[in-house]
Formats: C-alpha cells, structure tokens, sequence
C-alpha cells in the first residue's frame, strides 16, 4: 500500500515556534528529524530498508534522508525481510549502529528468525562479548482497512523474547526521546511506530533528548482507577479519562512507553493507591500485553485490588478488512469506559 | 600464484588442528563427558583451512551448526573451546553458548549456528560494515548444500549481489542435508548454479583438497576485495561422520561402501601425501606436528574437566548489555 503525504503538514515545524517551547511536530516528521540528527552526529549510524531511501518510506517517514546521507547511508534494499534483519545484526557486530525498517510490523514474522534466534540471543549466546546496537524500526497498528496483513500489533510475541526491547511510542514527543534512545542503545530495540498517528502533532523539543527505556510515564493523576493503555490507545485512554471525569470517577493514566522493560514498579505504585485495574491495548485480548500486566500486578499488589483487572483489547480473530468491522474490532474510548465501568 | 612449502605446512596444521580435536570430541561424546549435541567437522577440514588459510586475520566469517572446524582453522584456541563443549566458565561464550554457538569475535569469528542458513545474512550485514567503513576486509559465509534450500541464504544472495559486498559464499557440499542426500532436496546438480541465478560468479571446488581449496578461495578473496562484489565456492565435500554424534558407518541413509570410498580421500592424507611427495615434509615430521597438536588437545581436555562451571546466579547476565535483566 502507499500511503503518501499521510502527514502532509506535519513534516515541518513553522518556522515561528521552531525555538518556542511549543514547537509543534508530527508524530511521523518526528521519526525523520530524529534520524536526520542522530545521523549527523555518529556517523555509525545508517538506516536500511524496503524503499527508504528515494521513496523516503511508504509512510514517508524517511523522506530527505536519502538526498542528505546518500545511498551508503540510507539503502534502498530487496524485498528480503531476513536478510534485512540480517544486515543489521552483521553490521551492528561490527560497531556500527543500523537502523533497519520492515515497512509493516506483521512482517517481522517474515523475519521472526533472524529477530528471535539471532539479535534476541546473539549476545547471550556468546557470552556476552558482542554488543548488538541494532534498531528495527516497523509500523504497526490497525485503523486504514489495510486488513490482517497489515494492521497487527504484535509485541507480546517480541516481549517474549529474551534480549529484546520493545518501545511504542504514543505521540511525536515519545518517537524523538524513545527513537534517540533506542539507536543509542547497546541492545536490539523494536521500535513500533503507530500509523495511525502519523499525522498528530504535539510539542517536540528541537535538540536531541532521550527517554529512558523501561520508565513508563503518569499521563493524568487520578485516584480512583488506574488505567494502563499501550501506544495509540493512550489517546483513546485520554478521551476516557475526561468523560468519566464528569461522571465522578478519577482515572489515573499510565502509559508504559516500553512494553519490554515494562515499568511495572510505576502500575504497582498506583494500583496501590487506586484499588482498580483497567489494562487498554489494540493487541489481541488474549496473550497479550495485559495478561503479564495483569499477573504480575495480582502477584505484587493483590491485597490492594477492589475488584477484577479489567483488559479491554481486540478480540480473537484476524484484522477485518471493512471499515465497518474493523471500526468494532479496534478497541476506543467508548469500550475503554464501558470497561472502567465495569469495575465500579 | 605460487603456493610456498609455508603455506602448504599452514593448511596441513589447520587441518590436523582440527582433526585432532573433533576426534577427540567425538570420544568424550560417546563416553557421555560432553553434554548437547554434537556435530564433527571430520572429512570437511580442507574447506576451512583452504579459505581461513586464505584470509587475513581480520575478515569476518559466519559458520554453521557443523562450526568447530571453522574456529579451529581461523585460529580458535583449544582450551576454550573444549570448555565451551563441556559448558564450562572458561569456554568461549562462558559456558551459555555450547558447540553450536562458539564464537570468537577477536578472531572475526561471528559464531556457529544452530539454524541452518541463518549465519548468511548475518554475513551480508558483516560485508556491509566492511563496505560501509571501507576496511578493506572481506566477509565468508560457510554454509552447507542443504541450506541452500532455505529462505535466508537466497535473501542474503541477493541482497549481496544486489548492494555488491565484499563477501564471500563458501559451500560445504557434503552431499547430505542431515540424512537426505541431495537428489532428493533439490533438483540441480551443482549448487554453484545459484550463485549464477543472482548474478555473481562461483567455481566448484574439490573440497577434499585444502590446496585446491586454497588456491580458488585466493584468487576469489583478490577479486572480492579488488570490490568485484560477491563470489561463491561450491566445495565438494563429505563428512565421514554421521549428521550428529560420530558413528558414520551402518546407517540407513548412506551406504558404508560410499564412506569408505569418501575415506579414501581424506584431506588430510591426500595432503600428506603431497608434502611428502614433493619434499616438503617427511613422515617424521609430519608424525611431530599430530604429536604436538594431540599434546595440546589433551591439555585442552584437561583445563576444561578442570574449569568450574558457571556460577548459579550468573544465569540472567547478559541478556541484556550493561548486564540488565527485565
């Protein structure tokens, strides 16, 4: 699929709030300034994958790259997701510090090999000597009747995994902090950009920054529910929280930014305080994120829960392509009260 | 080129380094002192000594699941590797990694493989590194015929084709993927076809003569780093051994006539016979290379029985860098 100028009008910052402290951003302009500076200043760094370079991405979300650090540094490769994966984990060995794309994140199971047997475990395996800086940046989510090829938010299957981290970044702050982490980072990342937020805007520091992974982030205090949504869903969480607001109940919002290192020290903490659990994310209910969410909360904080964790997620079948269906299928603001609901 | 009586001694060390040892991994194997699985290298040492005597000692290499022979020919010590086959502290990935996950990095040696063919993008990446910083170095997959079927290594093919690296494939023939013989997994002859199929140009090779090896992955590694993009070597081959543990003979899958055929041209007699054919070598000396090399794998038994195993809680190190465990 092509999906240009997705987030037309997100790509530049005006020029008037450039230096302000709310300069504006996309979440889709954030992944290529991130990359633009980061490969300025180490030139270990290079990005590959199908289209990136004169395409700029089926996203767009490498666009001006390739014209700024030429064909070495951002590498237009075959349609060969293992050996994509390949020529980063190779070239990470040898201290560089690829960045390397699989336009659509259901097609890391083309490539779940060299991910899981390979850059999970390299490290391990070899007892340690090898650092594997080594960034796969992919697309994931549902909401463009892109059907059930194209739309699956698969990071349980990632979080499995030894060895690996997995970062999903809820708006364009999010990618500039977690995306600069993750290149800078000795260890595999998964880095799981949501495509139906390609096109938001919120403020975005013009420098650098990192956010540290593994360290989940309190969205909204509340006390009297705590509410743990997963990338996208953190907007629809938000939405949520205000209209049960008028309704008395104070949602507190957690959004762990990293599902692997998960924070759970941060849920415990308020769970704690609130007594109820609502876990919010686009994955599949079962297996998913939630239930390790869910079994380690009633392992560590059992005696502060009022009622059952509540988990609103997809429920268990493949994507649906109609507009009608898929609408149903992905889990919104008006599930994600309901489910509140239920706890009270 | 002219092949000097120094290299022609240097490949037959490489071979009886390796030789030696998996003989005696073998025995340790079968009297139940080596944990795991275990596949010997026996009948193939001309590959990875030809080429790893072929290299410098900086080019990458990426092995297989059949990998000891490729360390040992590129310079692997033997105490660390024994170790590693016992899962000793002491062994080449302290003890985590086992025989189908040696590596060693200083050497260039980017780890066997306990999936077949997964080494090869691995290598693709390596080769990119080296065109990318412009090292001048070159990166060699080792790779048998049976994972030529697989996914991965037509990916890697292409894509080093594709983007013209400095890389080397190196086939291992042996003719058998575990215990199918190859008319039955594929419907060429030769593998070197596909190399041709992906645009780059190959040689068979016999892959039971390390000078023949040698020479071929010589004249290959000059055009590769003269940045002719990627080659391939179909090295004729047969490992006298069965897929997995040692036996080899009385199997249901080969006959014994085949191997004792195949035996007859063990590299490293074909080998000795030249050095002492040409002059090189006598039998003495010959005899004074396997007794030093034989002294220090028995050594390398010794210092392995004698390493402790690693620590309990040791467990979670390193399954993140900086040592962090979620």
């Amino acid at each position: 699929m092509s999906s240009d100028n997705i987030f037309e009008g997100a790509n530049e910052a005006s020029s008037d709030e450039a230096n302000s402290a709310e300069r504006k951003l996309g979440y889709g302009a954030a992944v290529v300034e991130t990359l633009a500076q980061i490969m300025r200043e180490d030139e270990s760094v290079f990005v590959a994958g199908e289209d990136v370079g004169a395409h700029g991405g089926v996203f767009g979300y490498f666009r001006g790259l390739q014209p700024e650090f030429g064909e070495d540094r951002v590498v237009d490769t075959p349609i060969a997701e293992q050996a994509i994966i390949g020529l980063g984990i190779g070239s990470a060995v040898q201290g560089l510090r690829p960045v390397v794309d699989l336009m659509f994140m259901d097609f890391i199971c083309v490539a779940m090999d060299q991910i899981v047997n390979q850059a999970a475990k390299l490290k391990y395996m070899f007892g340690g000597g090898a650092k594997l800086p080594l960034t796969i940046t992919t697309a994931g989510g549902a909401g463009l009747s892109a059907a059930a090829q194209h739309s699956q938010s698969l990071e349980a299957m990632l979080c499995h995994v030894p060895g690996l981290k997995v970062v999903m970044p809820s708006d364009a702050y999010e990618v500039k902090g977690l995306l600069t982490s993750c290149v800078r980072e000795d260890n595999p990342t998964v880095f799981i950009i949501n495509k139906r937020k390609l096109a938001d805007t919120c403020h975005v520091p013009e420098e650098l920054f990192e956010i540290p992974l593994g360290e989940g982030h309190i969205v909204r205090e509340g006390s009297d529910v705590t509410v743990v949504a997963i990338g996208r869903m953190v907007d629809e969480a938000k939405v949520a929280a205000e209209k049960l607001s008028n309704e008395g109940i104070d949602c507190e919002l957690i959004n762990p930014r990293t599902v692997q290192p998960l924070d759970i020290d941060l849920m415990v903490e308020s769970v704690s305080k609130t007594g109820h659990l609502v876990i919010v994310h686009e994955a599949v209910r079962f297996g998913g994120i939630g239930a390790e969410i869910a079994a380690q909360i009633q392992e560590q904080a059992f005696d502060y829960l009022d009622a059952p964790i509540e988990r609103v997620a997809a429920p268990f079948s493949p994507i649906p392509f109609s507009p009608v269906l898929e609408k149903q299928y992905i889990p919104d603001a008006e599930r994600i009260v309901a489910g509140i609901k239920n706890l009270f | 080129m002219e092949i000097t009586d120094e290299i022609l001694i240097d490949l037959y060390k490489r071979m009886v380094r390796v030789r030696l040892f998996e003989e005696e991994a073998g025995r340790l194997a079968e009297s139940a002192r080596l944990p795991g699985f275990l596949h010997l290298y026996v009948g193939e040492e001309a590959v990875a000594s030809g080429v790893c005597g072929a290299l410098e000692s900086q080019d990458q290499i990426t092995s297989t699941h059949r990998g000891h022979g490729h360390l040992l020919a590129k310079g692997g010590d033997f105490n660390r590797m024994m170790a590693e086959l016992m899962g000793k502290s002491t062994g080449y990935c302290n003890g985590k990694g086992g025989s189908m996950h040696i590596c060693d990095l200083d050497l260039a040696m980017l780890g066997a493989n306990g999936i077949v063919g997964a080494g090869v993008p691995i290598s693709v990446g390596a080769a990119y590194a080296n065109k990318l910083t412009n090292n001048g170095l070159i990166s060699v997959a080792f790779f048998g015929d049976g994972a030529t079927n697989i996914g991965a290594f037509h990916e890697a093919a292409n894509m080093a084709a594709a983007l013209s690296l400095p890389m080397l494939f190196v086939c291992e023939n042996n003719e058998y993927a575990e215990y199918s013989p190859r008319h039955k997994t594929m419907a060429i002859t030769d593998v070197i076809e596909r190399a041709a199929a992906y645009g780059f140009p190959g040689a068979i090779v016999d892959g039971m003569d390390c000078v023949a090896v040698f020479e071929a992955a010589s004249l290959a590694i000059e055009k590769i780093r003269n940045g002719e993009g990627p080659m391939m070597l179909e090295c004729k081959t047969y490992r006298f051994y069965d897929h997995v543990g040692v036996k080899g003979t009385a199997s249901n899958y080969r006959t014994d006539e085949e191997v004792e055929e195949m035996r007859k041209r063990d590299p490293l007699v074909v080998h000795e016979t030249r050095l002492i054919d040409s002059g090189v070598m006598d039998a003495e000396s010959i005899q004074a290379i396997k007794d030093g090399i034989q002294k220090e794998v028995e050594m390398s038994v010794e210092f392995a029985e004698n390493s402790p195993f690693p620590e309990l809680e040791d467990m979670l190190l390193d399954v993140y860098t900086n040592g962090e465990s979620s």
